[in-house]
């Protein structure tokens, strides 16, 4: 790519987040997931009984020694769930979204280019992906700073840091998180490409989330679990030892390039050929 | 210099054999298109006919089942990159981004052409609202639009740039008679400029005023194609006669080669394609001693000749 149009290429980019964050769709999500943590911490804050450690979520015993584990137990409630949800319905939107305004009609006869635009596309959810780890952070360090001590924080090795490395732990967690979801984002985007409903790819994307979720869960698949691309989403954990262990985050970061190898391919394999007929 | 590129010279767009099939059935069959250059081409048929889809395959948005599109000599949609940034287009209605304002939305598919100047991008998109009287709505977002507001806006986006072929699909689609007036006058315009003007639409009366040019599709198949005049020359002719001698008079006819009927309200109608001129037909009836008391030769008028082509004027074809 010539330096030009990758430059006309970046504006396209900056203009598709313009698109997204001008949304109030997208806002209302990254709301959304704020609260989680801060409800969280405010149902642990006002409860007449601390949380028994060993129950509930991860970390949830730990809230009421340091705020800072509000964000944690914040990404590790909304993991599962919540930001797939959300990932699914931007990732599922992409092209099926524009093809759905009828806006892809334009986009491609300006000409956008389709390998661009799909491109341009993915890097916007990966954006999105990371907005909503870091909403998460967010929503969680300001309910934990507010309701709860936030001072040495106590780490599963046994060692103990300060406020700003705990900070620092976190905003790694939120980049664990936004990795972990880069496959799915890959998923959403070929289901994007294959309808012009974005409903039904926003609904395909979250509905493969849950059932490599239910797959992971089961131990007679277990030579399958490996191969799963939420086989590594709880292994935030890692990120907080002492010293850091970076297995899961390697292991995790190969398994999503892998993903985003397959379905990229497949989604340029349909966009490129597809009748634009919406 | 090829051959080839000098006959693209005066060719905007050509098609040969462009079929497209969804499933078993053909949407546009063996479709032969010649757009001249700085013509103003109506493209008719009633809804359902093929021109949208016809559209999308000069614009590269659907690939052809069988034969070639070629836009400025560049087979579509291989030469998308190169073609379409010379080309503004209007498919199928107006589409936005319904959050965004006019202005926004311009620039956002400004943004997406690959050529289009980074430097003179506002500057582009307020003389395009200008240019389709939407400087006022600039800053409205576009679900406040009227339909006929959109409508602007989508031929707002299609004059972006400096375009040597515009492709507007039923510009004239919600708007009123004033801003249909209006869309007449800016083709007009943008035809006097050089621009080739490629104009869908399924009413003639809407286009047949600025047309140069044009071609009538039925259910996929083109059933006819060139100027104006050309068009109006395929007409049928046909003469009415009013006489009380219908029997002596249609034997005059006969010796004219002419085949009379007498028609439901008393008159004599006949076929006159390739018949003697008017005058003379009469100058025989009457030195026949036929009481010729009215006399009419017209041609079919281009709308007569497009519904007489497509079948009923408003029905979908199937």
């Amino acid at each position: 790519m010539s330096p030009i149009s990758g430059l006309a290429s970046s504006r396209l980019f900056l203009s598709e987040l313009s698109v997204l964050f001008r949304r109030w769709r997208t806002w209302a999500m990254l709301v959304a997931l704020a609260a989680v943590p801060v409800l969280i911490a405010l149902a642990v804050r006002f409860s007449p009984n601390r949380p028994p450690s060993g129950r509930g979520p991860a970390f949830l015993d730990q809230i009421t020694h340091n705020g800072f584990f509000a964000g944690v137990v914040g990404l590790v409630v909304s993991t599962p769930l919540f930001l797939p949800l959300t990932v699914g319905v931007v990732s599922g939107d992409t092209i099926a979204g524009e093809a759905n305004l009828g806006t892809l009609r334009y986009l491609l006869v300006a000409p956008a280019g389709r390998v661009r635009l799909l491109v341009v596309k993915y890097l916007a959810a990966v954006v999105f992906c990371l907005a909503a780890a870091l909403a998460v952070v967010v929503g969680g360090t300001v309910a934990g700073a507010a309701l709860f001590p936030l001072g040495q924080a106590t780490l599963l090795s046994g060692d103990t840091i300060g406020p700003g490395e705990a900070f620092g732990r976190l905003l790694l967690m939120s980049l664990y998180v936004a990795v972990s979801l880069l496959g799915l984002s890959a998923i959403g985007l070929f289901a994007s490409t294959m309808t012009s409903v974005p409903v039904g790819a926003m609904a395909a994307t979250v509905v493969l989330a849950v059932v490599s979720q239910v797959l992971d869960a089961l131990d007679q698949l277990d030579w399958l679990h490996p191969w799963l691309f939420s086989d590594h989403w709880l292994g935030l954990a890692d990120l907080l030892r002492e010293p850091i262990s970076w297995t899961s985050f390697g292991e995790n970061a190969l398994l999503q390039l892998g993903y985003l190898a397959l379905f990229g391919a497949l989604a340029y394999g349909r966009f490129t050929t597809k009748d634009i007929l919406s | 210099m090829s051959s080839a590129t000098d006959g693209d010279l005066q060719t905007a767009v050509r098609t040969s054999g462009l079929t497209k099939r969804f499933g078993r059935h053909a949407a546009v069959d063996s479709l032969d298109l010649v757009v001249p250059r700085g013509a103003v081409f109506g493209f008719l048929g009633p809804n359902g006919s093929g021109k949208t889809t016809t559209i999308r395959m000069l614009l590269g948005l659907v690939s052809p089942s069988e034969g070639h599109a070629e836009v400025f000599g560049e087979e579509m949609p291989e030469h998308i990159a190169s073609v379409l940034p010379r080309v503004g287009a209007l498919v199928e209605g107006p589409a936005f981004y319904p959050f965004l304002t006019g202005e926004a939305n311009l620039l956002r598919l400004d943004t997406a052409d690959l050529r289009a100047p980074r430097s003179t991008r506002h500057q582009r998109v307020a003389a395009a609202l200008d240019r389709v009287g939407l400087s006022h709505a600039a800053h409205k977002k576009v679900h406040a639009y009227s339909l006929g507001m959109k409508q602007r806006l989508g031929l707002a986006a299609a004059l972006l740039a400096p375009r040597e072929l515009l492709v507007l699909d039923e510009p004239t689609n919600g708007l009123d008679p004033q801003g249909t007036r209006e869309v007449r006058g800016l083709i007009r315009d943008l035809a006097r400029d050089g621009t080739t003007v490629f104009v869908s639409s399924h009413l003639l009366a809407e286009v047949e005023q600025i047309c140069t040019h044009a071609a009538v599709l039925r259910a996929g198949r083109l059933v006819a194609q060139g100027t104006l005049e050309e068009l109006r020359g395929s007409a049928r002719h046909r003469i009415e006669l009013r006489t009380p001698d219908s029997e002596r008079a249609m034997e005059v006819l006969r010796q004219l080669g002419l085949q009379a009927e007498s028609s439901k309200s008393g008159m004599l109608v006949a076929e006159a394609n390739g018949a003697p001129p008017a005058e003379d037909i009469v100058a025989a009836l009457v030195s026949a001693g036929v009481r010729v008391r009215g006399f009419a030769a017209d041609a079919a008028s281009l709308e007569e000749r497009f519904v007489e082509l497509t079948g009923e004027g408003f029905d979908v074809a199937d």
